[in-house]
């Protein structure tokens, strides 16, 4: 949400409305998109409305929400991840081949994927910050050196099984809740990773110095901001995002080899519809998940529509674009 | 003139000699080749690399890709990028086999429609890029969505219609020794090579891509330039998407992002030495970067190493070429 | 030619009354100046005079407020940098418009190159760029096919030299072309000129160098604060007296009391022999309390200096001790570490992130010093949560709000951030890169105000400036700059006159006039 306080229009005596609709005028976009949006899902499909079919949706919309929170980390900072999507895959098969079906091996198997991330985060950040390769192309190898990997690792042909503890947290739900009736465990584990990165992004230096690297690098490390360790936590944090959504992912579609898919375009979509800028400088966690959730909830409205799933590509496009083309135009207004 | 650039140039010309100006992507090649004659001596007995079928095998192989990557090439020496090459592909093989439907006297009519869808996507691009000034990433990246999404939603199931078997002869026959898939390819890097250095538009691009204020400055239509660029380069996708549907025999969906031509060819552009900041490279250099991944697939799978980590290989390839380059370089990359 | 002739000769370029101003600035007033064919006219004046706006406007790339400008005698209206040049009036700027990873030919004919239906002929781009090297007698000096990105900086100088010429230029500007140079490419530099001249080009070039301008120039005109002083046949004037010209003005504010011998204390920053790249046999002491003006001709190593202190372009050899210890300073970061802080030449570009809200600005050095991952207090940190309002008091800064972009606001306000940017970290050496470029009076004043009452609770102030009124004003002792080492240390309070004779060489800051065998400056 906005964080600022300013409202110039109450301090000059302004009318009501007018201060009203000054406050309407800050609301980023994807809100007032968002809301017409599940609005249409809404009508189309009464069930939407009811806390099970929220819920449904939630469960559903996790993964892309986390990974899109983690890609919002380094798009702040002047970067891209094109690595996400073939780090979730590779959760997925890992973790499939390393619990094969051991309910005990469940923990282990999260720990090491957990791990993986954080290593591969730290090789993206290291080439970039370090090496100083452009982020597209260090990510785009990483995107191949993980997808090879991951793939040679499970030779390539469905092995293995996801543990029901494992697939709990991505498909279950948590029963007898009061008012809601059933909250999905992936809607905890969002929460959770939301929070901590919420916390992050707008109550830590971290964040902070971030978006100080993107709006201008230079200034930043001359004001003694540790350019090149901070976008490696950056890509580091986008990694185990990728992880955390893959984990979900896994248990609420099983597992896939396709799954990771090209995730890191919708991720790096969700944050442009949240208002992120590409070159860096401006972003807000909670805008990038509800431009997620714009995404998904989307899906549906097309799905009740009677247009078949691929059209929602053709819809997310053009959403990208007008994103985009509109921030430019807000932007030139500006001078 | 900040006196930082006095003492870098002065550097540069003390360490400016002959060797130095061919770009580093040929030295990759020439190592990737003895490394995969090495590899072949103690592996396959020298079988591989010295016989001719293989060796027009990685030509042939090459031959999508490079298409695509000379005009990827042309928009990355514009500052600019296309992501949209995929579903192009994709596009073009299947509107290709659906309007021939097998009938060879229906091939000039295919043809010249697909190319005109090709003008049509690079131009919006073009629009998109220059008119309202969507970064390039998301608008062809954008534009790729929509050919995808329109794609799969009306050609999911049923008949993709077919290509005629003369038409085939494209991806399959040859004059002689030499397949005229080669000859395709050939021909689009020497035209690619042509218009980029030989021409007042080339000149141009290099200019805008280079630094665009100064491009205006001289008198430049940077936006005409911008977009044409984006048409050859939906053009080029145009021509591979004939190409992989000469050899399949009829269109698909998926032929595109299966080939993963879009990110696939802005690696082999940017290792052959274009920068994605813009206003240097070329197709040479380009196609040396294809050739590269082009060698490496070929001896592997003859060595029989798995399709996975030559998956791993070429994306440490990529970074570690790449990460040679701008070592040197005192930017802060993102 | 006698005056009498050139009386009879209608200029090349002509401005008259020209008014231009900025936000807060005037920064040409009434200008007006003829500039002749087959001259070399020099434009001289101190940082802020108006001497690029003038070029700017000639060029097409400002529009006066009002005022003409005749081309050939007659009057013309100039939209767009293309269409000056399409006039016959080139410029050159320090920063050249050269593509590096082109050929000079290439350089040279981007946009016209000669070209059946669209096809480029190699040999002919090649010959026309011969043809115009030739025409300046530099054939043998740079190859066409050069890339532009290997030559030296004098070449490039070059290259866009007979870019201008083959694009018939009538009136050639150039920003300080010798800035860069070495003593013998000047000397080139001056034969290409006077080949020029013969041609019946009107050379402009605007200079610091005076011992330079009277090498090559015909004419000279000295601008001060926008308005002209004089125009003045070279042969009448000597250095000392385009020196006084220059200078000498009644204050438009006036400087806060310098300090006393109580207000300094000990040494807190000393350089042993310190040298980089750009810097030799920097020696100098820093007392607490006290305002260290830095003064010299741009490309002296003002810059440098205050770069080399604060780690971002680092000593490469010598010795810092800070606070009587030795230490290493490699990177911005340990200076700011260590108490020190650096208010940039370019407050846009290294200042400041200028889409982030003020307070964030204010923040980010504190920041910084802290924590990753400790958490941020909107205005402040844990010790002193209202810093931001405080820290805007201090500086006196106008906002509507501190949650606004940097971007919003003016730029006398923008440098007032920067500067609570270090009083946040708690810098007790503070180093200024032309604290108050492109600034408003007002705003002067209080920055001026602010950086005495810094010194005064014990802060060291190392103050680089070339505005001489600024260095006067402000500084307890005065070190000039030449040619990247230090030229010599003058007393408080030093004439202007004093300040730019060593800062153009002619003397070593011990007051005696350098004899003709220790000129370092051209012949």
């Amino acid at each position: 949400m906005t964080t600022s306080v300013n409202n110039p229009a109450a301090d000059k005596g302004a009318t009501f409305f007018e201060i009203v609709w000054e406050w309407i005028r800050k609301i980023p976009p994807v809100y007032p998109i968002f809301i017409a949006v599940a609005f249409g899902v809404s009508q189309l499909n009464p069930n939407f409305a009811t806390a099970n079919g929220l819920m449904a949706f939630v469960r559903r919309a996790a993964p892309l929400i986390i990974l899109a929170m983690g890609q919002l980390f380094v798009l702040a900072s002047g970067g891209f991840d094109l690595s996400q999507g073939s780090v979730v895959t590779l959760t997925i098969i890992g973790s499939s081949l390393i619990i094969y079906n051991n309910e005990e091996y469940t923990y282990v198997a999260i720990a090491i994927m957990i791990g993986l991330g954080i290593v591969i985060g730290l090789v993206n950040g290291f080439v970039v910050a370090y090496l100083k390769v452009p982020s597209l192309i260090a990510t785009l190898g990483m995107l191949l050196l993980v997808k090879g990997g991951g793939l040679y690792w499970t030779g390539g042909a469905p092995k293995g099984y996801l543990s029901e503890a494992y697939r709990f947290i991505g498909r279950g739900f948590f029963e007898n809740v009061p008012v809601i009736g059933r909250f999905p465990a992936s809607g905890i584990v969002l929460l959770v990773v939301g929070a901590i990165l919420v916390i992050l992004f707008h109550k830590t230096n971290l964040g902070k110095q971030i978006l100080a690297i993107g709006d201008n690098a230079q200034a930043a490390k001359l004001s003694g901001v540790k350019v090149k360790q901070i976008r490696m936590i950056a890509f580091m944090i986008s990694s185990v995002c990728a992880i955390i959504g893959g984990i979900l992912l896994g248990g609420y579609g099983g597992t896939s080899y396709t799954a990771g898919g090209d995730m890191e375009m919708q991720s790096v979509s969700a944050a442009v519809i949240g208002g992120v800028l590409l070159l860096g400088g401006k972003g807000s966690v909670y805008d990038v998940a509800f431009g997620a959730l714009t995404l998904e909830a989307m899906v549906s409205l097309l799905n009740l529509l009677g247009l078949p799933k691929p059209y929602r590509d053709a819809v997310q496009g053009l959403i990208i674009i007008a994103a985009v083309a509109y921030a430019g135009l807000r932007m030139k207004k500006r001078d | 003139m900040s006196v930082e650039v006095i003492a870098e140039g002065k550097d540069k010309r003390v360490r400016s000699n002959f060797l130095k100006k061919i770009p580093q992507v040929y030295y990759f090649l020439v190592i990737v080749l003895a490394g995969g004659l090495i590899l072949d001596q103690f592996f396959a007995s020298g079988n591989i690399l010295s016989n001719p079928t293989i060796l027009r095998n990685i030509l042939v192989r090459s031959v999508a890709l490079g298409i695509v990557a000379v005009g990827q090439t042309f928009v990355m020496i514009g500052a600019s990028i296309d992501l949209s090459v995929a579903y192009t592909i994709s596009l073009t093989s299947v509107m290709a086999s659906l309007i021939m439907q097998g009938d060879p006297a229906r091939v000039p009519m295919a043809l010249g429609i697909v190319l005109l869808v090709g003008v049509a996507v690079g131009f919006i691009n073009g629009l998109l890029v220059t008119k309202l000034n969507v970064n390039a990433f998301i608008a062809t990246l954008g534009t790729g969505l929509i050919i995808k999404g329109v794609l799969n939603g009306m050609f999911s199931s049923g008949s993709m219609g077919s290509v005629p078997k003369g038409f085939q002869t494209l991806g399959y026959g040859s004059i002689g020794p030499v397949p005229y898939s080669i000859i395709l390819l050939l021909a689009v890097v020497l035209i690619g090579w042509f218009i980029l250095s030989w021409t007042k538009f080339g000149s141009h691009l290099y200019g805008v891509g280079g630094d665009i204020l100064i491009g205006r400055l001289s008198g430049l239509r940077t936006s005409r330039v911008l977009i044409i660029a984006h048409i050859i380069s939906s053009l080029t996708a145009v021509l591979a998407g004939l190409f992989i549907v000469s050899r399949l025999g009829a269109g698909a969906p998926w032929v595109g992002p299966d080939g993963v031509y879009d990110l696939e060819s802005v690696a082999t552009t940017v290792i052959g030495g274009t920068a994605l900041s813009g206003g240097r490279g070329g197709v040479f250099g380009t196609i040396a970067g294809v050739m590269i991944f082009g060698v490496i697939d070929t001896v592997f799978n003859q060595l029989g190493v798995d399709t996975y980590l030559k998956m791993v290989i070429r994306g440490a390839i990529i970074i570690l070429a790449v990460a040679s380059y701008s070592v040197r370089s005192k930017r802060e990359a993102a | 030619m006698t005056k009498d002739q050139n009386k009879a000769i209608i200029p090349m370029i002509e401005v008259h009354n020209i008014n231009k101003a900025f936000p807060g600035v005037q920064a040409l007033d009434n200008v007006s100046v003829k500039f002749m064919p087959g001259e070399v006219h020099a434009v001289v004046g101190e940082n802020g005079a108006g001497k690029s706006t003038l070029m700017k406007i000639m060029a097409g790339a400002y529009k006066p407020d009002s005022g003409d400008i005749f081309f050939q005698g007659e009057e013309i209206q100039l939209n767009h940098p293309v269409q000056a040049q399409d006039l016959g009036v080139a410029i050159i700027y320090q920063e050249f418009n050269l593509l590096p990873e082109r050929t000079v030919a290439q350089n040279i004919f981007l946009g016209r190159e000669p070209s059946k239906l669209g096809v480029i002929s190699p040999p002919q781009l090649n010959k026309q760029t011969e043809d115009v090297l030739e025409d300046l007698g530099v054939e043998n000096m740079i190859n066409p096919t050069a890339l532009v990105s290997t030559l030296s900086v004098a070449e490039q100088q070059l290259v866009e030299i007979a870019k201008a010429v083959s694009l018939n230029a009538k009136v050639l500007i150039m920003d300080e072309p010798t800035a860069s140079l070495t003593n013998t490419e000047v000397n080139l530099l001056f034969d290409l000129v006077a080949t020029l001249k013969n041609k019946g080009l009107a050379v402009i070039f605007i200079s610091h160098r005076l011992s330079e301008v009277f090498g090559i120039a015909d004419s000279i005109t000295v601008l001060k604060d926008g308005q002209i002083v004089g125009t003045k046949d070279i042969s009448n004037v000597n250095t000392e007296d385009v020196v006084y010209m220059m200078v000498g003005r009644t204050l438009d504010h006036y400087f806060p009391p310098l300090g006393t011998e109580e207000d300094f204390g000990e040494i807190i920053l000393r350089v042993k022999d310190g040298a980089n790249d750009f810097l030799s046999n920097i020696n100098l002491d820093l007392r607490k309390g006290e305002i260290l003006g830095i003064a010299g001709l741009q490309g002296s190593g003002r810059t440098e200096l205050a770069q080399a202190l604060f780690g971002a372009v680092p000593f490469s050899s010598g010795e810092i001790e800070l606070m009587g210890k030795t230490i290493a300073i490699k990177n911005p970061y340990s200076a700011i570490r260590r108490k020190m802080g650096f208010v940039t030449e370019d407050r846009k570009s290294e200042g400041l992130a200028l889409m982030q809200p003020i307070r964030d600005n204010m923040l980010l050095a504190i920041r910084s010093l802290q924590n990753l991952f400790s958490f941020i207090h909107p205005d402040g940190i844990r010790a002193s949560r209202s810093m931001v309002p405080d820290l805007g008091e201090q500086v006196d800064v106008r906002v509507e709000s501190y949650g606004n972009q940097a971007q919003d606001l003016s730029g006398g306000n923008q440098q007032k951030v920067v500067l609570s940017k270090w009083l946040a970290s708690g810098a007790e050496v503070f180093l200024f890169d032309e604290p108050t470029r492109g600034i408003d009076v007002e705003a002067k004043a209080r920055i001026h105000d602010i950086i005495r009452g810094l010194t005064k609770s014990g802060v060291a102030v190392l103050m680089v400036s070339s505005e001489l009124p600024e260095i006067i004003g402000m500084s307890d002792r005065i070190l000039v700059m030449h040619e990247g080492t230090i030229g010599g240390e003058l007393p408080p309070a030093s004439s202007e006159a004093d300040i730019m004779l060593v800062a153009t060489g002619q003397q070593n800051g011990n007051g005696k006039a350098k004899s003709a065998a220790n000129d370092g400056g051209i012949k």
